[in-house]
């Protein structure tokens, strides 16, 4: 009987590897195909495709693209101004979407359910519905700067910042999490005379990391992903991000390799912000069953 | 003594250089060639040539990269941020003029003598933009393939009737030398659709759109000939001459030259890489004439200005310094695009007399046929797309064209007519 439940136990274990290894296969190879691609020359890269070839690094495999890639576009700057808008993007995100979400859950003041109810329903409005009137907006709005008292917002890195802070979604998370917290903390921490933002800023996010987390990592995804808005507001190269960049790529004949190359290089930002998030992230899944 | 007339020169030097400047009124361009980096150069140094040369205008450039340039054009618009000189593609040029995104350009007639035709963008009776340069689109084979078949060579003044050009697909599929005798390119979307394909309809007898009037597509896109011309297309898919929609793009790129297609329907911007790619023998045919003529597409990326620009003659002028043989020679050189004035060929490495690409400046001059010149083609082109896709996929021929009239005609109306 014992045999049979540890036949039993390495049976599931095996099926289990293999699913989860499938599974892993799957989402790695594209960017195994991505790497590898961006290592060879244009004709061999298409031939490959046909082949497991795609996957190897064999044949002429050089560096060429990368420079090419520096050569046809000003990637380092694509790249800085992606990071720069998505960073600072989520900081400010973080900061207004959890301080409304504390004011929705932890305070009392009327119309606050119905408030909540408005911007839990902006999530089901598509971007696209909004963007020329938004578009139209931004073009109108007066701002003060270091050059002095301008009009219009577009070509800037506020342009593709401000609009972008506040979010239904990040808004949700942070009210679904803080409705975990145990209240008797909140009401301790009154009882003994902190201030609202005092327990907002020494109670309550100090036990948010998980959420913290979550939301950057979804933040920083749509951030960084962004085509459609800085397309229609940036004009100037100076503040163009990563995937407007990307058009830069495809010509009448098309540089397979150097587009490898370049996706190559600004995948890197992502991964590298996700892997410091990591465990942070996992740990807000397993707890909140929020998926990314 | 020195150093004060030292002083004194430099003052007058700078104060000079000053004035000069201020003097020069800046004109921003758009530009669509954000990435190539060939053809930024180029345009980087007739700019610099014209900013020299001038003391009135001066002219600065930014670029976009093509696949997304006019959608940042209409979002200027919308906000009123559109810059003096724009680059537009041709057949999108009377939308934007119609929309008001452009005005006419007021460019001397001298300027324009001896361009090809279908660089010229008129609409409304008025030129609003001119171009650098032209494509153009033939029927890509090896001499070797013609020869193994034993078909005729067709030439311009002879070229393949649609019988002909039939025969040698059949010829093709028959010696199992091919994964397909025809690549007409399935795997490009967008404009290409209307681009290359759009041609055979008019040798058909047919059109996007009625040119009489162009107020509706009903018997120009669904008539006798629209629907010999759907029959026929459908039937390159059916009967296996052709890979269907779900080409892959890398064969679209090299099927050719690897020899799984013996025949090739591409535009001059490819032929380089052919020869690059070892299809010494390749040769350029003119389009086949299915009983209307031989047809290929024109129009390509022209400069005009914009409908909010305040100095339209600043603009002209930049377009007549642009319009110089050698800058059209040194695109054509660059990038492989056809010049647009005979003399501009002869300076070419691929056009001039005897060039790899000669063929097309010719096919450019006796076949070029520009889009239907309407505001409405934009919308036309991406209905057009969808019922040629739809009927290489199986749908029926007379239903898919009659769809697409209707589609074509409701656009129409709603925009009371596109000022025709």
């Amino acid at each position: 009987m014992a045999a049979i439940s540890a036949d039993n136990h390495g049976l599931r274990l095996a099926t289990r590897y293999a699913v989860l290894t499938l599974i892993a296969i799957i989402f790695i190879f594209p960017l195994v195909f991505m790497v590898m691609s961006s290592f060879k020359p244009d004709l061999q890269l298409l031939r490959d495709t046909s082949s497991i070839r795609a996957f190897l690094p064999v044949g002429d495999i050089s560096t060429d693209n990368y420079a090419a890639a520096f050569q046809r576009a000003p990637v380092g700057l694509f790249v800085f101004n992606s990071v720069f808008v998505t960073g600072v993007t989520v900081l400010l995100s973080l900061l207004l979407c959890s301080m409304a979400a504390f004011s929705f859950v932890f305070l009392n003041w009327t119309g606050r359910n119905v408030l909540l109810s408005i911007i839990i329903a902006t999530l089901i409005v598509p971007f696209e519905t909004i963007a020329i009137p938004l578009l139209l907006l931004v073009s109108k709005l007066p701002w003060i700067g270091l050059e002095g008292f301008t009009v219009g917002w577009l070509n800037s890195y506020r342009v593709q910042i401000i609009p972008w802070i506040a979010d239904g979604l990040t808004i949700f998370l942070f009210v679904q999490f803080f409705k975990d917290l145990p209240r008797d903390l909140i009401e301790a921490s009154r009882v003994e005379g902190a201030s609202w933002w005092q327990i907002y800023t020494k109670v309550v996010m100090p036990l948010s990391g998980p959420v913290i987390a979550t939301a950057a990592i979804l933040k920083f995804l749509v951030m960084y992903n962004q085509y459609l808005w800085p397309l229609i507001v940036v004009q100037e190269e100076t503040y163009r991000p990563v995937m407007v960049g990307l058009q830069y790529f495809f010509q009448l004949n098309t540089a397979w390799g150097e587009v490898m190359a370049y996706l190559t290089i600004i995948t890197v930002p992502v991964l590298a912000f996700y892997l410091v998030l990591q465990r942070a992230f996992i740990a807000s899944i397993a707890s909140t069953g929020v998926k990314g | 003594m020195k150093l004060k007339a030292t002083l004194v020169a430099a003052l007058l030097g700078s104060t000079g250089f000053a004035g000069m400047a201020a003097a020069q009124t800046d004109l921003t361009l758009w530009y669509h060639g954000g990435g190539n980096t060939v053809e930024r150069d180029i345009i980087d140094s007739i700019i610099a040539d014209f900013n020299g040369g001038r003391s009135d205008w001066s002219v600065s450039l930014e670029a976009f990269p093509q696949g997304s340039y006019n959608d940042s054009v209409v979002a200027a618009a919308l906000a009123g941020n559109l810059p003096c000189i724009l680059d537009v593609d041709g057949p999108v040029m009377p939308n934007w003029a119609w929309a008001g995104y452009m005005q006419p350009l007021p460019i001397s007639d001298a300027a324009l003598e001896g361009h090809l035709d279908s660089t010229i963008g008129r609409w409304d009776g008025e030129i609003y933009s001119v171009g650098l340069w032209e494509a153009a689109v033939a029927l890509y084979a090896r001499q070797s393939t013609l020869d193994d078949l034993s078909l005729r060579t067709p030439t311009l003044d002879a070229p393949w009737t649609g019988d002909e050009f039939m025969a040698a697909l059949e010829a093709a599929k028959a010696s199992g030398n091919y994964e397909f005798a025809l690549d007409p390119g399935m795997a490009w979307t967008g404009e290409w659709y209307p681009y290359a394909f759009s041609p055979f309809l008019q040798s058909f007898g047919g059109d996007i759109v009625d040119r009489s009037t162009y107020q509706t597509a009903e018997g120009a896109l669904n008539g006798d000939a629209a629907l010999a011309f759907g029959e026929w297309w459908q039937s390159l898919f059916t009967q296996g001459y052709a890979p269907g929609t779900s080409q892959d793009p890398a064969d679209r790129d090299t099927g050719f030259i690897d020899g799984k297609y013996a025949f090739a329907w591409n535009g001059n911007w490819a032929g380089v890489a052919t020869l690059d790619g070892g299809v010494e023998d390749v040769v350029f045919l003119p389009a086949p004439d299915f009983g209307n003529g031989s047809v290929i597409g024109a129009g390509s990326w022209q400069f005009g200005a914009s409908g909010t620009c305040e100095h339209p003659e600043g603009v002209a002028a930049f377009v007549e310094h642009a319009l110089q043989d050698k800058y059209l020679a040194a695109f054509s050189d660059g990038i492989g695009l056809i010049p647009s004035t005979t003399e501009a060929a002869a300076m070419t490495e691929n056009y001039a007399e005897g060039g790899a690409l000669e063929p097309f400046f010719s096919l450019s001059e006796a076949q070029a046929l520009v889009r239907p010149v309407s505001p409405g083609y934009v919308v036309a082109a991406k209905v057009f797309e969808k019922a040629l896709a739809d009927i290489a996929n199986g749908a029926d021929v007379a239903d898919t064209l009659d769809a697409a009239v209707d589609e074509i005609n409701t656009d129409i109306e709603r925009n009371s007519g596109y000022g025709h």
